[in-house]
């Protein structure tokens, strides 16, 4: 293996296992700035070792393991300074003891709800949009400041403060390292899929820079979005977000024309539409759907895409279950755009019967 | 990017043999693990080659021959259809899978840019010519 193999190597270990590290980190020393701190040690401790002694066999269990050492080592540094401090003796020697010992019953618990936890403080209202954007697509995604810096066109340090301020703000407002219960998850859980459509938008239609279509965000939201699908399989807006950006998604090479300018919808060449995205979509909007309940905006929004995506030619659009969809959608999220495309479509409608 | 990872054959995928109790186990769990990563776009296993056919090509010439294939290893087996960032990245997923033995193929799938510039415009000409076409007929 030559030594950019290994750098390879390690981005997509650091890809793959960074949100599960963090997150698994966090919950055990409660606090995000530090748990991430100690994940950048053990990727640091990668990038010394791995091009020497070779990628190891469970590459997340090395990374784990040297971030679980130098958690200890600060737990032990904190709890010598306070016995200087406090001069409390040997009883706190006890106490050390006891709490290593804690620390390890809690790192050896089951992980399967971290990845959430993290998902739902990433994305805590406490935090601006932009923020939730940046540590979202920094803890979940595994990306570089530098990558989402380029992104989204702005410049390194910007993203960084943010990052920072982030992490600080979250820490001051006690946020605890939880799955919200209750009334509670579907008003944080609207919160999450906010960011991820934001991502995705600011991909499809990029509000900065030359290009106006960036799929690679495109491509980063739609795996976050099937991540946290993922991991709250029951609630059916993920999924109809999931639909929405799958089915948009499928049109992304289909938007273009020859010297970059965007093609509107009618005049795309439906033999360009990605029809694998285009089947995982209406998949994702049938589990939307079969979770019952009223259709939310997401999968309103998706139930409309799809009807654009079963016709074959702009003429076989069943315009009336549009029309029906944009009634429903006006009803529960009402808004100019919703109100101008209802009116398109019952114009069409109208022109057409 | 998209990769297609295509697993190879063997003596007993060929004779219809279905894999254990196990090793299905071990591939749920790990195809699990593909969907929550958001990697995962597609995968199907093959049936045997006795059931498959080879359609071979010389001049006008059609020609239809009938499965089994006897180059074993050759043969594919099942595929994936992963949307991966690197190849690196594909190797690690791969190296995570349950397989044994064997030989698994990764592959980078064609996107429309690779097609180079030059290429596209002439390409969407004919394409806009031949739509008009079609619409006056």
């Amino acid at each position: 293996m030559t030594a950019s193999d290994t750098r390879g190597a390690i981005d997509a270990v650091w890809r793959i296992e960074s949100a599960r590290l963090i997150a698994g980190l966090t919950r055990i020393v409660r606090d995000l700035g530090l748990a991430e701190d100690l994940a950048q040690d053990a990727l640091v401790a990668a990038l010394e070792q791995w091009p020497e002694a070779g990628v190891p066999d469970n590459p997340g269990a090395w990374l784990m393991a040297v971030a679980k050492r130098r958690a200890i080592d600060q737990l032990r540094r904190r709890t010598l300074l306070e016995r200087k401090h406090e001069e409390l003796g040997r009883e706190l020697e006890a106490q050390r003891e006891m709490a290593e010992a804690d620390f390890h019953a809690a790192i050896d618990d089951d992980v399967g709800d971290d990845l959430l936890r993290l998902v739902f403080t990433a994305c805590h209202p406490v935090l601006s949009a932009e923020a939730r954007v940046a540590l979202t697509l920094r803890l979940l995604g595994g990306l570089t400041t530098e990558e989402i810096a380029r992104a989204f066109l702005v410049p390194e340090p910007t993203v960084a403060q943010r990052i920072v301020r982030a992490k600080r703000t979250l820490a001051e407002a006690r946020v605890p390292f939880e799955v919200p219960r209750g009334e509670e998850l579907a008003a944080r859980l609207s919160s999450v899929l906010e960011v991820i459509y934001l991502i995705f938008n600011e991909g499809y239609t990029a509000t900065a820079g030359d290009d106006w279509v960036r799929p690679a965000l495109c491509q980063e939201a739609l795996r976050l979005g099937r991540i946290v699908a993922g991991l709250v399989v029951k609630e059916p807006e993920v999924h109809g977000l999931v639909a929405l950006m799958e089915i948009q998604a499928s049109r992304l090479g289909a938007r273009i024309g020859p010297s970059g300018e965007p093609v509107l919808l009618f005049d795309q060449d439906r033999g360009r539409w990605d029809q694998l995205l285009i089947r995982r979509g209406l998949a994702a909007l049938e589990r939307a759907e079969k979770l019952g309940g009223t259709l939310g905006p997401y999968t309103l929004q998706a139930a409309i895409a799809a009807c654009h995506a079963r016709a074959h030619t702009p003429a076989e659009t069943d315009w009336e279950r549009i029309v029906a969809l944009y009634d429903a959608l006006a009803q529960i999220a009402p808004s100019p755009v919703v109100e101008l495309n209802r009116g398109v479509a019952v114009a069409i409608l109208g022109a057409v019967a | 990017m998209r990769v297609m990872v295509l697993v190879k054959a063997n003596k007993d995928s060929e004779a219809g043999i279905l894999p254990d109790k196990k090793i299905l186990t071990d591939m749920g769990k790990f195809n699990e693990e593909l969907t929550k990563a958001g990697v995962m776009l597609a995968g199907e296993g093959l049936h045997p080659s006795s059931k498959g056919v080879r359609v071979r090509f010389s001049g006008t010439k059609r020609t239809v021959i009938d499965g089994p294939f006897t180059e074993t290893k050759e043969l594919v087996a099942g595929f994936w259809l992963w949307r991966v960032k690197s190849m690196a990245e594909a190797i690690e997923w791969i190296k995570r899978s349950p397989f044994q033995e064997g030989e698994i193929e990764i592959r980078q799938v064609f996107e429309v840019e690779d097609f180079g510039p030059a290429l596209t415009p002439e390409l969407r000409e004919q394409d806009a010519r031949l739509r008009a076409q079609a619409k006056k007929q």
